[in-house]
């Protein structure tokens, strides 16, 4: 059962968002709902205000420039996957957030609201950390930004301050990688949570030696996991199998996977590894 | 057909759908956006009716399972559930309809990989999902054929 809520806000504009953070110090804010809502449901929290983004025009929609692409904070994961400039440039991202949840979660959730929950198990988070995703924040007074892996600190923690909301991210347009690959492993083909996820992105020479590699494991930790050691191990070597093999070991020892009710800690080790192999498989 | 209703801000779609609008077709079984069964169209495109609050349906265009069909019948694709047997106690089935409703709107002949994918939010203790796929299938053949869309 919730405790009453007093208002809930709907701004269209950000002078609009700016004066009822104002006016109401302590506002929750949340734009499509589907882990605000949940969380409200869960926990016995007295809320006084609400705020939902989701009519801020300004803060949806994916802008390209010439050397980089921003994505408003309040775009849905279909409007995201769906759009061809992001399956163009960053398929690894558009195939991401295409297995959240479900059609209707992906029709209301946000990509602003996959980085700011900061799960451990966010399907979008290991690519936007290969990708050298920014994330832009906003206040009355201005804005700064952050690699996504700075603003993340810990599971559902992040660098926001009061008065502060995610206006979106900006996500550089590298030259394009050959390979870009995203898997994750649940325990269902949909509405899964992840146990274990791998965002890999890979450029190999024409005799299949790999010249450049990014890896981000999701779910075994409690944030990305990027294993720079791994990638400088596989740098120079041929893009197969057995040289995926020789770094099994490094991989299960160096990810910090928790056993819950979805998985104990040494199955989601043992997949961390093993989503490495299927990568040389595909 | 244009609502006014003076409500709570707080109060979720779900219970102002089912309480203060006596629209009960929309069901609630979990409430944390797991099973589907609150799936409502909102501006065409399915939500969750337990994950929104009132207020987010200021000016949008509803459409619950009791307006699906326009008129005194039925839905092509909802006969096309009940023809096909894929109804058993019936509460996944508004949630299910609704949302191949908006399947069927984004991917005209969706093949049954692609319905699977497009019912992948909504749950069924009972049918086994076969038949609600093949239901599916064939209204999108019927919709198709008549070239009628919602």
């Amino acid at each position: 059962m919730r405790k009453n809520v007093t208002e809930v806000f709907l701004p269209e504009t950000v002078e609009e968002l700016w004066s009822i953070l104002d006016r109401h110090k302590s506002a929750d804010v949340y734009a499509g709902g589907t882990d605000f809502l949940v969380k409200q449901r869960n926990v016995l929290l007295k809320l006084d205000t609400l705020v939902c983004l989701e009519r801020m025009s300004e803060l949806r929609g994916v802008r390209a420039r010439q050397d980089r692409i921003f994505v408003g904070a309040t775009t849905t994961h279909t409007q995201l996957h769906t759009d061809q400039r992001i399956r163009e440039a960053f398929p690894v991202l558009a195939k991401a957030v295409s297995l959240i949840g479900s059609p209707a979660i992906r029709n209301m959730g946000t990509i602003g609201g996959n980085i700011v929950t900061a799960s451990p198990a966010g399907d979008s988070l290991p690519a936007l950390h290969i990708l050298g995703a920014e994330v832009e924040i906003r206040c009355s007074e201005g804005s700064r930004r952050l690699p996504i892996g700075e603003f993340i600190r810990g599971p559902g923690q992040v660098d926001l301050r009061a008065g502060e909301i995610v206006s979106g991210m900006w996500l550089p347009k590298e030259r394009h990688f050959q390979i870009q690959s995203f898997e994750k492993v649940g325990l269902r083909n949909g509405l899964a949570c992840a146990v274990a996820s791998l965002a890999a992105v890979v450029n190999v020479s024409q005799k299949n030696i790999i010249e450049q590699i990014r890896l981000a494991w999701g779910s075994v930790g409690p944030r990305v996991v990027i294993l720079p050691q791994v990638e400088r191990s596989l740098e120079g070597r041929p893009f197969t199998l057995q040289t995926m093999r020789s770094v099994v070991p490094m991989v299960e020892e160096s990810v910090s996977p928790m056993s819950d009710l979805r998985a104990s800690d040494g199955y989601r080790r043992m997949v961390a590894a093993s989503l490495l192999l299927r990568l040389a498989s595909q | 057909m244009e609502t006014r209703i003076d409500v709570e801000p707080d109060r979720r779609v779900v219970d102002v759908l089912r309480e203060d609008l006596g629209l009960t077709g929309t069901k609630e079984s979990c409430g944390t956006g797991d099973c589907g069964s609150c799936t409502i169209l909102v501006n065409g495109e399915s939500r969750l009716a337990c994950l929104m609050l009132a207020v987010q349906l200021k000016e949008r265009d509803v459409v619950t399972i009791e307006g699906l069909s326009q008129g005194s019948g039925l839905h092509v694709i909802q006969e096309s559930f009940i023809a096909h047997g894929a109804v058993q106690c019936g509460f996944c089935t508004p949630g299910m309809i609704m949302a191949a409703a908006h399947l069927l709107k984004t991917k005209p002949r969706p093949s049954r990989g692609e319905i699977r994918e497009g019912l992948s939010g909504n749950i069924c203790r009972c049918t086994g999902y076969q038949k609600i796929v093949d239901a599916v299938e064939f209204a999108s053949e019927r919709l198709d054929s008549e070239e009628e869309r919602d």
